[in-house]
């Protein structure tokens, strides 16, 4: 993974400036390759050259912002406004806010904006949807956009009517002049040749968006605008796209990650009524009038397939590998002085495992030809990054390809790549006919890229007064995300040091900062033992940033922490965590009980506070930050990949378990909302405190400390 | 080898020929249109693909499509009356029981089957059948709030 240094927030506008790598899968399905083809038995045996070796490469969320106000907005002679933006929705709320953000500007209700989301063809590259960027970058964005066409607005009817434009206000989506009681209005602005010419200007920079005491829609919550379609089942998602003549797509995997495969009999599947048999390189896929179909067709495959296996390593010797690959060996503590003056000094490894995003929806395509041109519908949070993806797998230049994404289900960081869409296209192209492809779930277990593992090694060092001195963080392999320390320490480094994970490794909701606040959350509970000190007063100790400091006071607070952390009871355990990360805060007391039969950890009580500056949307903001803790509880907890000899042992919801209604705790969930303070996303950050708490809570109770994730108790 | 195989899809009478072993979950999308009922896993792990079978909840999924003949299955589209939800669909409406509303589908028909077996079952019950439902989106809290409201229905 070249850049998983997924820096907190960028201080410009630029989404190219931001990026998260992804390991990418290289498809090359260009003309000029070769494959040996040797006729064997009964059938075509196809004997490939050398292996594709899979390489590595940075992904890239970029793309430039809306030029004009007519890319961001247009206004119907019928009176439908319509806004574009490369943003998508796969279920944390993008689309209710940006409606709001625009019905806002414009002064017109939300059911008067129709959004369009992410449709290459038609909207702005808004970049990647990820990395919490929605709020604080595509909202203000929209904002501009539509405000600007507000202030067209007024400005056309001011010159129309001679009046000056101090007097003219926007309500219900015309201007009324006061004096006449003539009005202006959105559709007329359609019908209006100055108008038209002026909507192609580039939005002004400058202009002026309605301050926080002012809203009206923003800030309060608004329904999801497609929530009808959502309960009737009437909304297509992405695996429900059908198109005249389609045919279902299946690839052939190989039995192992890396395995090569040297030759294969395609006779027995191409005999299969009705069922088109792809073999390019590496890539056998079929096509067939049903799922049904294809899967048969490709059992046939995979019985005459030959592979050449690679040597792969388990989960078992997972940490040993990270270690001993680690880019440039394992760099030493700078602070050596420092270590030796210490009054004492600790040094933990922290341990967190592989774990997958597995969103309900599983990858799924649809993949179109017209001649050279290409469209495919996929679920995707990055539909400009995969209209390059495929532009560079088909050698097309990349306006013969249009991504559309329609509102999908679930990515969680999961979903920055379109490699189902690359696959479903070439399907496509040997069919002559469109091509949906629908990953099962186990190739989304298998196939889709993991949560990096981390292998953190921390030492730091106490002085006589029992505070900290120096501090030494290292992640090895999951990334730099909420790496620094937001504790006051005179001497610290914090840094990430990359490594050859075994498996494909990539985002995911809040990337590498839940590993890094486990590590250091529960480190400082380590130090704060060691001087025999309450946690929350260690951390208080230690703390500048009055934003961090609510958060954590309040949870505490709310909580009642001095008190049930002082009254020990047996099996049960109060722990607490905070940090920081993308621009908001979040602190989070729990309390755990032991049951004493299997040593099984139960959570029975989750304290959350968090702040994201000004709140959009309250009941959006709430249900994200509460599906963020629960969705956490099970890598907490529970959730890990298991592998061996290159092959996923537990790809299934039966052998990995995800939080279900048994799993969730009380929950106490408080925003604190800033209006003075400028909006962040709030779907992230809020996982982070969840896995220290606990683990922390389980040394309360057990006495034991657990320096792994997911957290587990020897039975 | 393919055989015909007649059922009723929401209220309508509907006769396929194919594999006898095919699930009814491909049946209902690929060949009847009905794409409402979703796919999670395949395995009965999810219930994202719940229909009603003779007024039962069942995982689509793992149901063969022999095994359908001659019986009646309700799918998400057959609940609402033209513009009228069905009160459980007015729920999760209400209580914001959708995130990215995947997993929608499968819930509703499930909390119907529970409602048409018993009018007032107990929350605790109701709990114990949507035990069995995945929700990736984690939108457990908004799903009890949907559910409750169902109840009260
Ligand atoms: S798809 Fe049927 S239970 Fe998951
Ligand atoms: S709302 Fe997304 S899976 Fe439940």
């Amino acid at each position: 993974m070249k850049n998983k240094s997924d820096c907190a927030m960028t201080p410009d506008h630029d989404p190219a400036a931001w990026s998260e790598g992804v390991d990418a899968v290289p498809f090359d399905f260009g003309l000029k390759r070769r494959a040996f083809v040797h006729l064997l038995g009964t059938g075509l045996m196809v004997v490939f050259s050398a292996p594709a070796l899979a390489q590595r490469s940075g992904g890239r969320g970029g793309g430039a912002s809306a030029p004009s106000i007519s890319s961001r907005l247009h206004f119907g002679k019928d009176g439908v406004i319509t806004v574009f933006t490369g943003k998508v929705e796969g279920g944390q709320g993008a689309r209710a806010e940006l409606t709001q953000a625009a019905a806002e500007e414009l002064r017109v209700e939300v059911a008067a904006v129709r959004l369009v989301m992410a449709d290459t063809a038609q909207v702005p590259n808004d970049g990647i949807t990820a990395g919490s960027r929605t709020t604080p970058f595509t909202v203000p964005a929209v904002r501009q956009g539509a405000a600007a066409a507000r202030e067209l607005l007024i400005e056309i009817a001011s010159r129309q009517w001679t009046t000056d434009r101090d007097q003219l206000k926007v309500q219900a989506g015309a201007v009324k002049d006061p004096v006449s009681g003539r009005s202006f209005s959105y559709r007329d602005l359609a019908a209006n040749d100055i108008a038209v010419r002026l909507l192609s200007q580039p939005v002004n920079a400058g202009v002026q968006v309605t301050p926080v005491a002012d809203w009206k829609i923003l800030g309060k919550s608004t329904p999801r605008p497609n929530r009808r379609d959502l309960v009737t089942g009437a909304h297509r998602f992405p695996s429900d796209l059908v198109r005249p003549g389609m045919l279902y797509g299946k690839v052939l995997r190989p039995p192992a990650f890396g395995a090569t495969l040297t030759g294969i009999d395609l006779a027995p599947a191409r005999a299969m009524k009705g069922v088109v048999v792809v073999a390019d390189g590496q890539f056998v896929g079929v096509a067939a009038p049903t799922v049904f179909q294809a899967r048969a067709a490709i059992e046939a495959l995979a019985e005459t397939a030959r592979w050449e296996y690679v040597s792969h390593p388990s989960h078992q010797e997972l940490y040993g590998h990270l270690e001993k690959h680690a880019q440039g060996g394992v760099p030493a503590n700078p602070f050596p002085d420092e270590i030796s003056r210490a009054r004492k000094v600790l040094r933990e490894d922290y341990h967190v495992v592989y774990v997958q995003h597995a969103p309900l929806e599983p990858r799924a395509a649809l993949a179109e030809w017209e001649k050279e041109t290409l469209t495919v519908s996929l679920g995707t949070q990055n539909p400009f990054g995969c209209r390059s993806e495929l532009a560079r797998a088909f050698h097309l230049a990349e306006d013969k390809v249009r991504v559309v994404v329609p509102d999908f289900g679930g990515g969680f960081g999961g979903k920055h790549t379109g490699e189902v869409g690359v696959e479903a296209a070439r399907l496509a192209r040997a069919a002559g006919r469109p091509v949906s492809l629908r990953w099962t779930r186990r190739e989304e277990f298998t196939w889709a890229y993991f949560r990096p593992a981390a292998l953190i090694r921390i030492e730091a060092g106490l002085d006589e007064t029992g505070k900290l001195s120096c501090w030494h963080f290292l992640n090895i392999n999951s990334g730099g995300a909420g790496i620094e320390t937001p504790y006051q320490v005179p001497h610290q480094r914090s840094r990430f040091v990359r490594s050859q994970g075994p498996l494909r490794e990539g985002s995911y909701r809040a990337l590498a900062a839940t590993a890094n606040h486990f590590a250091r959350e529960c480190f400082m509970d380590e130090l704060a033992a060691a001087v025999a000190a309450d946690p929350l007063t260690f951390r208080l100790a230690h703390l500048q940033e009055p934003r961090l400091r609510a958060v954590l006071e309040t949870a505490a607070q709310r909580f009642g922490w001095t008190d049930r952390f002082a009254r020990k009871q047996p099996g049960l355990g109060v722990g607490l965590a905070c940090g920081t990360e993308k621009g908001s805060f979040v602190a989070a007391c729990v309390e755990v009980a032991i049951e004493p039969k299997e040593n099984r950890i139960q959570v029975r009580h989750i304290c959350e506070v968090f702040e994201c500056g000004a709140i959009l949307d309250p009941d959006n903001t709430r249900s994200q930050v509460e599906g963020c803790i629960i969705m956490g509880l099970g890598p907490a907890l529970q959730e890990e990949m298991m592998f061996e000899n290159g092959e996923i042992k537990n790809a299934s919801f039966q052998r990995y378990r995800v939080p279900r209604f048994v799993d969730v705790p009380e929950l106490d969930i408080h925003l604190l909302n800033r209006p003075d303070l400028s909006p962040v996303g709030a779907g992230e950050t809020p996982i982070v405190a969840v896995a220290p708490a606990i683990a922390n809570a389980v040394f309360h109770a057990s006495g034991v400390r657990v320096r792994s994730m997911p957290i587990r108790l020897p039975a | 080898m393919d055989t015909t195989i007649s059922f009723e899809v929401n209220g309508e009478l509907k006769t396929v020929t194919t594999h006898p072993s095919r699930p009814l979950l491909d049946v209902l999308r690929e060949d009847l249109g009905l794409t409402g009922t979703k796919y999670g896993c395949g395995e009965g792990q999810c219930r994202a693909c719940t229909v009603l079978l003779e007024g039962k909840a069942v995982a689509a999924c793992v149901t063969q499509i022999a095994t359908v003949e001659n019986k009646k299955v309700r799918t998400i589209e057959g609940l609402a009356g033209g513009d009228t939800l069905h009160p459980v669909q007015q729920a999760f409406l209400d209580g914001a029981g959708s995130q990215c509303g995947y997993c929608t589908p499968g819930m509703v028909m499930e909390l119907v089957a529970v409602l048409n077996a018993s009018p007032n079952p107990a929350e605790a019950e109701v709990l114990a059948r949507l035990g069995r439902h995945l929700c990736r989106c984690c939108n457990y809290p908004n799903l009890k709030r949907s559910i409750r409201l169902s109840l009260r229905r």
